[in-house]
């Protein structure tokens, strides 16, 4: 879609800046339908980088999340982790499993009545920790839980 | 086509506990198939939860979340016979859309 995109900009702007500003929204469906996809993030294989796509590099710890998840999982391909968090004004809730190939798993966004709890099931490549990322209120809060893997679930 | 849904509303009190299933393959595009060839990635993106139309979760999955994925969340101030609707994206543009009441409590 990229370079599709990047073509039909250039056409576009030959044609002016007014044709080239409706093409960008055409193309991007996307951002009306949901919140844009955290491409950045989602591909960042450093789990400091994934936390910084998320704007969550300096995170606090908070006692108010609560991960539940199983203390050894036997398949890594599925491992059931909630998050609930007691933070007044929860925003976000991203899941993140430190050593995965890509650690960023999941982001929820809560609005409206949607309460700060969530139950997903991920794949965890190796033993690991798993972090949960709350935003509240413009800030960032987090905790985290260890999950010993007995069979990687990547493959 | 993707499968259908199996969504599930149950009443708590006035917060409504939604079970969803959704079935797809998740491909992670590390996995190799029977002729050693790798599997293309092929996930679910973004899933949209509403509440009476208004949005009440907002998603975003990366490769890491398990096939036939269920999700759950908590709805807070439903009463029975609210409409639930689940959409769900994936990365090659597919989509679906199901819809489910809220249960009372039994």
């Amino acid at each position: 879609m990229n370079r599709f995109r990047r073509g039909f900009l250039k056409l576009a702007g030959g044609l002016g800046a007014l044709a080239a500003a409706g093409g960008t929204a055409l193309l991007r469906p996307m951002a009306a339908w949901a919140a844009p996809w955290n491409k950045a993030g989602f591909e960042s294989k450093a789990f400091a980088d994934a936390l910084k796509s998320l704007g969550a590099a300096s995170a606090t710890e908070s006692r108010d999340i609560t991960i539940t998840a199983p203390d050894i999982a036997e398949n890594g391909a599925v491992v059931p982790i909630a998050v609930t968090s007691r933070i007044p004004g929860t925003q976000q809730i991203s899941i993140l499993a430190e050593k995965n190939p890509f650690p960023l798993a999941a982001t929820f966004d809560v609005a409206g009545g949607g309460e700060g709890h969530v139950s997903v099931r991920i794949k965890m490549g190796q033993t690991s920790d798993v972090w949960a990322v709350v935003k509240a209120d413009g800030r960032f809060f987090s905790a985290k839980r260890e999950v010993k893997i007995t069979v990687g679930g990547c493959g | 086509m993707a499968d259908p849904m199996k969504i599930r509303a149950t009443l708590q009190g006035d917060v409504a506990d939604v079970r969803i299933l959704m079935l797809h393959p998740m491909e992670t595009g590390q996995r190799r198939d029977a002729k050693g060839e790798i599997v293309p990635l092929h996930f679910i993106q973004s899933v949209v939860v509403t509440h009476n139309g208004k949005t009440v979760l907002d998603a975003q999955w990366s490769q890491a979340v398990s096939r036939n994925t269920f999700l759950e969340l908590r709805i807070k101030g439903a009463k029975a016979g609210d409409k639930i609707s689940v959409t769900w994206m994936d990365n090659k543009g597919d989509k679906r859309t199901d819809e489910a009441t809220v249960a009372a409590a039994s």
